[in-house]
C-alpha cells in the first residue's frame, strides 16, 4: 500500500498516514523475496563502469562481553542507523507465559538508568531519534536511526535502554495492558491471525510461539516473569549491533565499548521443544474473504543451497511476471492479495503462502496455487530466473541508498552467518545460478507435505495437498 | 541537487531533481485525477483504471509490462487516492529508457473488454480485503460522512455493485476525459542527467493528447455527525474523526503538520503520554491531510468497547487543552528536531523524494529542497501555531465507529 504523496515536507510515522488512503495495484510490503537479504556493493553490480559509486567499506569489532559490532561507511548519506540484536524473543517465552518477551519490549523505552520514561523520550526526540524496539520470534530488535552527526550522542541513550532499563512495577501494568490491547486488535485482523496460526501448525514450539503472545497467557504474566526473562536471557554475548550510514567505525568505537560497558554476559539453553499443531486447521471468521495459509519446509539463510531456495520462491512470487501472480491472479482474477517468502530462523526455515480471495472462490484458489506450487520444478526457463536475478540486483543496489535497511542486514547476516556476506560472494553466487540447480532444488525440496490454514466462514477441502510428490 | 523544469508541447510538465550521488532514479506520472473527479455512476472507475493501465496497448500486451519491469529490476506500482493517481518505478539509470517506455504505455492503455472483465474480480477481491480491515472501513465511512454531498467523500474503490455495474465504455470515457498530458506531471528524482531524460521523455511521452482538466473546488461545509457501522464479532471499537484544517494550499499547512505530530504522533506526543502508555488504546494518533481546496483533522482510536467514551473524552480534552493553551516550545522543538531528521532520512531515496515533489508541484507548482523543507520547519514558531489554532482549532466534527457498539454516548 502507497502512501498519499505527502508534500507538506513534514512527514510523520504515524499509521495514519497509510489509512490516508490510496489504493494500490499491488500490496508493496508483500512483495516477498526480493532479494536474497544481504548485502551489497554498489560498485560490483554495476552495468556501466564508468559511473562513480562508492564501494562498500566495513569494519568490526567485538567488545570483551562478546557484543560483536559491525560498522559500514557508507557515502552520498547524511543520516546513520543502529540494529541491536539480541536473541532473546517469544521462543524463549516459558509455557503458560507467552507474551513475557513483547511485554519486556513494551518496557524497554519506559525509563532507563537516570531518566523517567518521559525524559528518555524527550532525549531521544531531541535528537530526532526515530526508533523502535520489537519483541521477535527469535529476537529482540532495537532499530535507530537519525542524522550521523548525532548518532554518537544517541548511542549512550540506546545503550542505557537495554542495559539499564527500570522494568518496575508502575510500568509493568500499562505495558501488558498495552500488549493484550494489541492481541484484541490482531483479533479484528483475521491475515494477521492467519499468520499465527501458520507459524504454530508450521513449527514445532517454542520456535512457532507467536511473537506477540496469547490472550490466554497475558493476564497471568507477573512483573517477576519479564525481570527474569530480562536478567536471563538479555545479555552480550550473542548480540550484535550493525551500524550502517555517513560514519566511521574507529570514531564510534569508543562510544560504543564506553556506552555498554558493563553488561554481562550470561548462558542462555533454549528450551526443548515441542509438538507441531495438527494441519489442515481451520478458524472460524465472520469475514468477507477467505483467508488462505500455506507453509512447507525450506532451507534456512545459513545453508549452502539458501540462494536456490531463494530462487524458487522468486519464480513462484518474486514480482509481478512470477507464477503465482500470472496464474491466480492475472489469469484467473482470483485475488489480489498473493505472495509466498521464505521465513528463516537459523537453523530451521519454511516458505509461506498467502493468497485472500472471497470465499465461493476460494476452493479454486486453493487448488491453483498448490498445483503451481507443485509444477514449480517444470519448464523453468532462462528469461524467468534471469528476471529473479535483475530484480535482487536491483533491490541490492537501491539497499545502498537505506541507511536503516543496511545496519539490519548487517546485523542479521552476523547473527546468522557468523559474518557479513561479501559482495563479491553474492554478486557471483546469484550470477552463477542455473535453471538446472534451480530446478534441481525444486525437485529435492518439493514439499512432501504442505501445512494448511485458513480462517473464514467455511473450511476447504483439502485433498489438493495429497497429490502426487514428482519422483526426483 | 539540481532541479529542472520543462513542458511539453502536448503540455505534459516535467519536473526533475537530479542527484548523481544517489544510485538509482525514480520516475513516476502524478495524474490530477481520483475519486473526487468521477462522475455519478461510475463509483471506483479511477482505481479500476489504475489496475488496467498495466493491461499494456495493442503493442506491449499485460504480461509484457510485468514481464518488462521485472527484466529491469524495477521497483514498480501504482496507487490513487481522492485526487491524485500515481504510476511509478524505480530503477538502476541504465534503464531509465525502458522504464519510460513501460510508464508512457501506462498512460495510454488500450483498455480492452477481456482484460476488463477479468481485472473487474481483482477489485471486487480488493474490496473484500478492505472489508476485512475495520480500520479501512472506517476510513471510507468518515470520509463518506465527513463530505457528504462533497466531491472527497466518493469511494476510492467504489462499492461492489458500481464496480459491477461499471462498462468499459464508462472507463474509456473517464480516460480520455482525465488523462490528457495537460493534467499530469512526470517527476524524476535520482541519478540521470536533464538532457538524456528530456530525449526520452519526447520519445516516449509526446503522444499523450494535449488537453487541460478542470475540477470543481467547491466548499465543504461538514455537519456534525456520528455514524457506528455495526461489527458484532469485532473484538475492538475502532473510532475515526474528523474536523477543518487548513486547505492544501494554505501557509498555516506546516504548522498543522508540526502540531499533529506534538499531539497526535505515534510516540512522545501528548495523545501517546494520556491514552497509549497508560495502555488504555491500542493505539491513538492524529494527523493533518491536505486537499485541494479542503483540510482535515483526522484522530484514530482503538479500545476495548466498553471504554470508548472514557477514552474519547480524553482525547477531546487533550485537543480542547492545546486550543485553549497552545503547546510548550519545548514540545516544538522536540517535533522540529523529529521531523527534521525524517526529512532527511526519507529524502536519502530516489522513491522517498518522488512524493514529496509531485506533491508539491500538483497542488502548488512549487518546488521544495530537503533543505527548503528543513528551513521551513526551523522557522515555525510558537505564533504559528497559535495563529494555526485561531483558524483551525483541533476540534472534531465527525464520529464514526466500527466495531461491536449499535450506539454510542459522546455527550
Amino acid at each position: 500500500m502507497a502512501l498519499k504523496p505527502n508534500s507538506s515536507g513534514c512527514p510523520k510515522n504515524t499509521g495514519l498516514r497509510t489509512l490516508v488512503a490510496t489504493k494500490s495495484l499491488r500490496e508493496t510490503d508483500q512483495c516477498s523475496t526480493e532479494y536474497p537479504q544481504s548485502p551489497a556493493d554498489s560498485a560490483l553490480f554495476l552495468f556501466n563502469p564508468k559511473e562513480k559509486m562508492s564501494s562498500q567499506k566495513f569494519e568490526s569489532f567485538s567488545l570483551s562481553s562478546g557484543l560483536q559490532v559491525v560498522v559500514e561507511s557508507m557515502s552520498g548519506v547524511e543520516s546513520a542507523a543502529l540494529t541491536l540484536m539480541i536473541p532473546a524473543g517469544s521462543v524463549l517465552d516459558r509455557p503458560g507465559k507467552s507474551g513475557t518477551a513483547a511485554i519486556l519490549s513494551e518496557m524497554f523505552p519506559r525509563g532507563a538508568g537516570q531518566l523517567s520514561a518521559r525524559e528518555l523520550s524527550a532525549a531521544m526526540d531531541n535528537l530526532g531519534l526515530q526508533r523502535s524496539v520489537s519483541g521477535g520470534v527469535g529476537y529482540m530488535t532495537l532499530s535507530a536511526a537519525t542524522t550521523a552527526d548525532r548518532i554518537a550522542e544517541a548511542i549512550p541513550l540506546i545503550a542505557s535502554l537495554i542495559t539499564a532499563p527500570h522494568l518496575d512495577e508502575e510500568q509493568f501494568g500499562p505495558s501488558r495492558e498495552l500488549v493484550q490491547q494489541a492481541l484484541s486488535a490482531i483479533e479484528d485482523e483475521p491475515r494477521q491471525r492467519l499468520g499465527q496460526f501458520l507459524r504454530r501448525c508450521s513449527y514445532s514450539p517454542p520456535w512457532g510461539n507467536p511473537a506477540e503472545g496469547s490472550l490466554v497467557d497475558v493476564p497471568e504474566i507477573t512483573l517477576q516473569d519479564v525481570q527474569q526473562h530480562y536478567s536471563s536471557f538479555i545479555c552480550p554475548n550473542h548480540a550484535v549491533i550493525g551500524v550502517a550510514g555517513n560514519v566511521i567505525a574507529a570514531e564510534l568505537q569508543d562510544a560504543v565499548a564506553a556506552a555498554f560497558d558493563g553488561w554481562i554476559p550470561k548462558d542462555v539453553t533454549v528450551p526443548d521443544t515441542g509438538d507441531v499443531e495438527a494441519s489442515p486447521k481451520h478458524v472460524e471468521h465472520d469475514s468477507a474473504q477467505t483467508h488462505i495459509g500455506l507453509a512447507w519446509e525450506t532451507v534456512p539463510y545459513r545453508h549452502e543451497r539458501y540462494f536456490e531456495a531463494w530462487a524458487a520462491v522468486s519464480l513462484l512470487s518474486g514480482g509481478m511476471s512470477s507464477r503465482l501472480f500470472t496464474e491466480v491472479r492475472e489469469k484467473r482474477g482470483l485475488c489480489y492479495a498473493i505472495s509466498a517468502s521464505i521465513n528463516t530462523q537459523k537453523d530451521q526455515a519454511r516458505v509461506f503462502g498467502y493468497a485472500g480471495t472471497t470465499n465461493e472462490r476460494a476452493q479454486e484458489t486453493l487448488d491453483v496455487m498448490v498445483a503451481e506450487i507443485r509444477r514449480l520444478h517444470e519448464g523453468i526457463t532462462e528469461d524467468e530466473l534471469q528476471r529473479c536475478k535483475a530484480r535482487a540486483k536491483s533491490t541490492l543496489i537501491m539497499q545502498q541508498e537505506s541507511t536503516m535497511s543496511r545496519s539490519s542486514s548487517l546485523a542479521r547476516d552476523t547473527l546468522h552467518l557468523g559474518r557479513v556476506l561479501g559482495l563479491q560472494e553474492i554478486r557471483s553466487r546469484i550470477d552463477s545460478l542455473t535453471v538446472d540447480q534451480v530446478r534441481d532444488f525444486a525437485l529435492e525440496y518439493a514439499p512432501n507435505s504442505m501445512v494448511l490454514v485458513t480462517i473464514g466462514p467455511d473450511a476447504l477441502g483439502a485433498s489438493c495437498l495429497k497429490a502426487a510428490v514428482p519422483a526426483v | 541537487m539540481q532541479f529542472h523544469q520543462h513542458t511539453l508541447p502536448n503540455g505534459l510538465q516535467v519536473i526533475a531533481e537530479l542527484n548523481p550521488a544517489v544510485h538509482s532514479v525514480a520516475a513516476g506520472f502524478f495524474v490530477r485525477t481520483g475519486a473526487r473527479d468521477e462522475t455519478k455512476g461510475v463509483s471506483g472507475v479511477s482505481h479500476f483504471l489504475e489496475h488496467m493501465a498495466f493491461k499494456g496497448d495493442n503493442r506491449i500486451s499485460a504480461d509484457d509490462v510485468n514481464r518488462i519491469f521485472d527484466e529491469v529490476g524495477a521497483n514498480y506500482n501504482a496507487s490513487t487516492g481522492e485526487e491524485v493517481t500515481m504510476y511509478y518505478a524505480a530503477v538502476l539509470p541504465e534503464y531509465l529508457d525502458t522504464t519510460m517506455e513501460l510508464l508512457s504505455v501506462l498512460m495510454q492503455p488500450s483498455l480492452g473488454q477481456e482484460d476488463f472483465d477479468m481485472e473487474k474480480n481483482v477489485i471486487l477481491e480488493e474490496i473484500g480485503m478492505y472489508d476485512d480491515h475495520p480500520s479501512f472501513t472506517a476510513y471510507d465511512t468518515i470520509m463518506a460522512t465527513h463530505f457528504a454531498d462533497h466531491p472527497l467523500g466518493q469511494s476510492i474503490l467504489g462499492t461492489k455493485e458500481s464496480i459491477v455495474a461499471l462498462t468499459s465504455e464508462q472507463m474509456q470515457t473517464y480516460h480520455a476525459s482525465r488523462y490528457k498530458a495537460g493534467n499530469m506531471t512526470l517527476v524524476v528524482a535520482g541519478n540521470t542527467d536533464f538532457d538524456s531524460l528530456l530525449a526520452l521523455v519526447e520519445k516516449h511521452c509526446g503522444s499523450i493528447p494535449a488537453g487541460q482538466c478542470d475540477r470543481d473546488l467547491p466548499e465543504s461545509i461538514p455537519k456534525p455527525a456520528l455514524r457506528l457501522v455495526t461489527k458484532e464479532s469485532s473484538v475492538q471499537q475502532h473510532i475515526m474523526q474528523m474536523g477543518a484544517a487548513p486547505k492544501g494550499t494554505d501557509e498555516l499547512r506546516y504548522a498543522a503538520e508540526l502540531l499533529s505530530v506534538v499531539v497526535g504522533d505515534d510516540s512522545g506526543s501528548r495523545l501517546f503520554w494520556e491514552l497509549v502508555d497508560p495502555g488504555h488504546v491500542d493505539s491513538a494518533e492524529v494527523g493533518y491531510n491536505e486537499y485541494d481546496g479542503a483540510g482535515t483533522w483526522m484522530s484514530y482510536l482503538g479500545c476495548q468497547p466498553d471504554r470508548v467514551e472514557e477514552n474519547i473524552a480524553v482525547m477531546t480534552r487533550v485537543f480542547e487543552d492545546v486550543n485553549e493553551n497552545g503547546i510548550l516550545q519545548e514540545e516544538l522543538e522536540q517535533a522540529k528536531n523529529k521531523v527534521a531528521s525524517r526529512i532527511v532520512l526519507r529524502g536519502e531515496r530516489p522513491m522517498g523524494r518522488l512524493s514529496s515533489l509531485g506533491g508539491n508541484w500538483v497542488y502548488r507548482k512549487e518546488y521544495k529542497s530537503v533543505a527548503d523543507d528543513l528551513k521551513i520547519v526551523r522557522g515555525l514558531s510558537l505564533a504559528d501555531i497559535d495563529a494555526l489554532l485561531n483558524q483551525y482549532p483541533i476540534r472534531m466534527s465527525t464520529t464514526v465507529g466500527v466495531g461491536p457498539r449499535d450506539q454510542l454516548d459522546l455527550g
